[in-house]
C-alpha cells in the first residue's frame, strides 16, 4: 500500500468530502494562502475555491461561532484553531452553543459541524502551544470527540466526523503531521467509536490514544524483549468511547496502563480508569496506572520539557510497576 | 523636539533592540533556540517612541514579538537572552521562552503566546491604578491581527466608560502571520476603530520616532491626568518574516525592499544629524556599546546552565509548601 503523511490524509479526506458534498467548507486563519502551518490544506483553494476554503480574521469566537450558525442553516463547516490551545477563544462557542443546541432545542437542529484543533507538545513550544485539551470537552455532553494516531486513522475519522450530525471536535497532534503511513487508494471510513487494537498482548493492556499510541507500541517493543506482552488499544474517539474494546482487553491481560500526553490530573485516563474500575473490577491483579504529562504548564526549557511529558520510557515504568 | 537627553536615549534603544533582535536571529539559525522566535526589526521606533514617555513604574503588556517592548521598558538583556536560550538564569528560569518573557520589576507584565490576550490585561492594571490612585498607566501594545480578536473590542469598551489610564497602541506591521491587513482587518485605520468606544484614535507613521514619541506622550499624559484611553496607530512594517524560518511567500521582495530604505532607525540618524544632536562618531559609539551589550548578554546566556529538571515543578502555586508535590 502507499504511504502518504497524516497531513496529506487529512488534506485528502477534505478534498473527497469537498468534492462529494457541495455544503461542506473550511475556515481558519492563514489556511488557504498558506496551506495552513502543518501543510494540511495545502492546494485545497485551488479545487474549490477560496469561498469554501476561508481564510479568516483573528477571531477564534467568529470562526466557532459562524461555523454553528452555518452548520444550523444547512452547511458542513470545518472550523480550524490553528493551534488547539486557541480553542479556549472560543469555549462560549463549543460549550454553550454547540454542544446544547440539540437537545436544549428539544432535537429541531442539527449541527453537523467540525472543529479541528492540533494539539499537543511539539519542540518547546511552550505553555500556551502544547497543550492536549481533549479532556475538558469529555466533560461537556454533546460533543464527539476524535483523536487519530495514525494517517489511516486520520483520513478515515475525519471523513466520518464531516460525515457527521452532530459537533464532532478533531484533535490532531502537532507531531504526528509528518508522520507517514499506510492510506489505501481507495475511499474509505473509519467509524466514529471503534477503538482499534494496534498491537495485540496477554500481558498488560495499555489503552491510549493520538500520539501516545506511538510511544507505547514502542513501550511494547522493549518489553517484547523481556517477554512482556502488551497490548496496545488505540482508542481512537474518547466520545463515544468503545469501552467494550477496553474491556475484552482488560479480561484478558488483568492489567492496565492508561496513557495520554494530557496532564494526568482529571485527563480522560481518569475516566477510562473509573470505566474499568466499575466495569471489571472482578477481573483486575492490579490497580489500574496512568500515565500522563506531570500536572504543571508545558516549560519551555528542553530539560524541564523533557521531564514533565511521558515518552516510551515512562509507560515501560508504568507496566513493569504491575506485572 | 523632545531635549537632547531624551533623543539620544531614544535613539540608543532603537539601536539596542535592533542588535538585541539581529543577534537573536543569528543563534536562532545556528540552532541555539529552541522554538520560535518573532522579531521586531524594523518596528523599533514604536516601543521606543513610546516607552520613552512611560515611567518607571507604569505597565506595559506585550506581544509574542515582544523583545523590543521588553528592552525599551527597561528589562535585562543578558536574562532577556537567558530565557530565549532556555536558560535557568532567564526571567522566568526558561519556564517562558522568547514568546513569555515578562519582568514584572520594570512593570513588563508579560509577553503573550495568545494573540489578543492582553488587552483586558492591561484594562485590568489601568483598573487597579485607578483604584490605587496611584498615577500609573497602562500600555498595551497589539498587532494589526490582533484587532479583530474580540477582546480588543471588548478592552476598548470598558477602557472607555471607565475612564481608564490605558493607551492601547497598535503596531500596524501590514500583516497578520500570512494575511495582509488589507484582506482581514475591516479599515484602512485600526485607529478608526476607537469612534465606535468614544476615545480618540491617532494614527502616526510607526517609523518616524519623533511621531511615535509625540503622540504617544499627549496619550499618557491625558491617561495619567484621568483623561481616559487613547487607541493610538503606528504604521510600521515587519522587516523580517512572521518567525525566523518564516518562508514569506505571501510578500513581494520589492515590497520588503521599499520598506527598508524607511528604516526607522536611519529616518532618526538623518534627524539627528541634520539637527546637529549626534555627530556620526557619537553615533558609532552608541552602536558600538550596543553590540558590547548583547554579546555580553550572549556570553552571560551561554555560560548560563540550564534549569535542574525537577525545577519543572517549582512555581506553580505561590507557597513552595502548597506548591509541594502538585506536580508529581
Ligand atoms: C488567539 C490566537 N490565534 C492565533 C494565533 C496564531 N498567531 C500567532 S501570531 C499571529 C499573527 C498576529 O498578527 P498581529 O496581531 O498583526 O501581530 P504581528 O505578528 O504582526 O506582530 C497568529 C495568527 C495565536 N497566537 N493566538
Ligand atoms: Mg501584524
Amino acid at each position: 500500500m502507499r504511504e502518504i503523511t497524516f497531513s496529506q490524509a487529512t488534506l485528502e479526506a477534505m478534498a473527497e468530502e469537498m468534492r462529494r458534498d457541495p455544503t461542506v467548507f473550511v475556515l481558519g486563519e492563514d489556511i488557504a494562502r498558506q496551506g495552513g502551518i502543518f501543510g494540511q490544506f495545502k492546494g485545497l483553494p485551488d479545487e474549490f475555491g477560496y469561498e469554501r476554503v476561508l481564510d479568516t480574521p483573528i477571531s477564534e469566537t467568529a470562526i466557532v461561532g459562524a461555523a454553528v450558525g452555518a452548520a444550523l442553516t444547512g452547511m458542513r463547516p470545518v472550523a480550524d484553531m490553528h493551534f488547539a490551545d486557541f480553542v479556549t477563544c472560543a469555549m462560549d462557542e463549543i460549550a454553550n452553543q454547540a454542544a446544547k443546541i440539540q437537545y436544549m432545542f428539544g432535537g429541531q437542529a442539527r449541527l453537523p459541524l467540525v472543529v479541528r484543533a492540533p494539539d499537543g507538545v511539539i519542540k518547546s513550544a511552550a505553555a500556551q502551544h502544547s497543550q492536549s485539551l481533549e479532556a475538558w470537552f469529555v466533560h461537556v455532553p454533546g460533543l464527539k470527540i476524535v483523536i487519530p494516531s495514525t494517517p489511516y486513522d486520520a483520513k478515515g475519522l475525519l471523513k466520518a466526523a464531516i460525515r457527521d450530525d452532530n459537533p464532532v471536535l478533531y484533535f490532531e497532534h502537532k507531531a504526528l503531521f509528518a508522520m507517514k503511513g499506510p492510506v489505501p487508494e481507495e475511499e474509505y471510513l473509519v467509524p466514529i467509536g471503534k477503538a482499534d487494537v494496534k498491537r495485540p498482548g496477554r500481558d498488560v493492556t495499555c489503552v491510549t490514544y493520538s500520539i501516545m499510541v506511538h510511544r507505547a507500541l514502542e513501550a511494547a517493543e522493549d518489553l517484547a524483549r523481556d517477554g512482556i506482552e502488551v497490548e496496545v488499544v488505540d482508542l481512537r474517539t474518547l466520545v463515544p468511547m468503545d469501552i467494550d474494546t477496553v474491556l475484552q482487553s482488560v479480561r484478558k491481560t488483568k492489567k492496565v496502563v492508561v496513557a495520554h500526553e494530557a496532564c494526568r490530573r482529571g485527563g480522560a485516563g481518569a475516566e477510562i480508569a473509573a470505566t474499568i474500575a466499575e466495569e471489571a473490577f472482578d477481573y483486575l491483579d492490579a490497580p489500574v496506572v496512568r500515565v500522563g504529562t506531570l500536572d504543571v504548564p508545558i516549560p519551555f526549557s528542553p530539560p524541564l520539557e523533557a521531564r514533565v511529558v511521558p515518552r516510551k520510557k515512562e509507560i515501560v515504568e508504568a507496566v513493569r510497576k504491575i506485572v | 523636539m523632545p531635549d537632547r537627553n531624551t533623543l539620544v536615549h531614544i535613539y540608543t534603544t532603537m539601536v539596542r533592540i535592533r542588535t538585541f533582535e539581529e543577534k537573536v536571529e543569528e543563534l536562532f539559525l545556528a540552532g541555539k533556540i529552541p522554538g520560535f522566535v518573532h522579531l521586531y526589526i524594523g518596528e523599533e521606533a514604536v516601543a521606543s517612541g513610546v516607552c520613552a514617555s512611560l515611567e518607571h513604574s507604569d505597565y506595559i503588556v506585550s506581544t509574542h514579538r515582544g523583545h523590543g517592548h521588553c528592552i525599551a521598558k527597561g528589562a535585562s538583556p543578558r536574562r532577556m537572552m537567558a530565557e530565549i536560550l532556555g536558560k535557568s538564569s532567564g526571567y522566568c528560569k526558561g519556564k517562558g521562552g522568547s514568546m513569555h518573557i515578562a519582568d514584572f520589576s520594570v512593570g513588563m507584565l508579560g509577553a503573550n503566546g495568545v494573540v489578543g490576550g492582553g488587552f483586558n490585561i492591561a484594562v485590568g492594571a489601568a483598573l487597579s491604578a485607578k483604584m490605587r490612585r496611584s498615577g500609573q498607566v497602562a500600555v498595551c501594545f497589539f498587532g494589526d491581527g490582533a484587532s479583530n480578536r474580540g477582546t480588543f473590542h471588548e478592552a476598548l469598551n470598558m477602557a472607555s466608560v471607565f475612564d481608564l489610564p490605558c493607551v492601547f497602541v497598535c503596531e500596524h506591521n501590514q500583516y497578520a502571520s500570512t494575511t495582509p491587513a488589507t484582506y482581514s482587518v475591516s479599515v484602512r485605520d485600526v485607529a478608526d476603530r476607537a469612534v465606535g468606544y468614544g476615545i480618540p484614535g491617532v494614527t502616526v507613521d510607526g517609523n518616524d520616532v519623533l511621531a511615535v514619541y509625540e503622540a504617544a506622550r499627549e496619550a499618557i499624559d491625558r491617561a495619567r491626568r484621568g483623561g481616559g484611553p487613547t487607541l493610538l496607530e503606528a504604521k510600521t512594517y515587519r522587516i523580517k518574516g512572521h518567525f525566523v524560518g518564516d518562508p514569506e511567500k505571501y510578500r513581494d521582495r520589492s515590497e520588503v525592499e521599499r520598506w527598508k530604505a524607511k528604516c526607522p532607525i536611519l529616518r532618526f540618524e538623518e534627524r539627528l544629524l541634520a539637527e546637529g544632536v549626534l555627530a556620526d562618531a557619537e553615533m558609532e559609539a552608541i552602536k558600538a556599546a550596543a553590540r558590547r551589550e548583547i554579546l555580553e548578554a550572549v556570553s552571560f546566556a551561554e555560560e548560563s546552565p540550564y534549569p535542574d529538571p525537577d525545577d519543572a515543578f517549582s512555581d506553580l502555586y505561590v507557597s513552595d509548601a502548597q506548591g509541594e508535590g502538585c506536580g508529581r
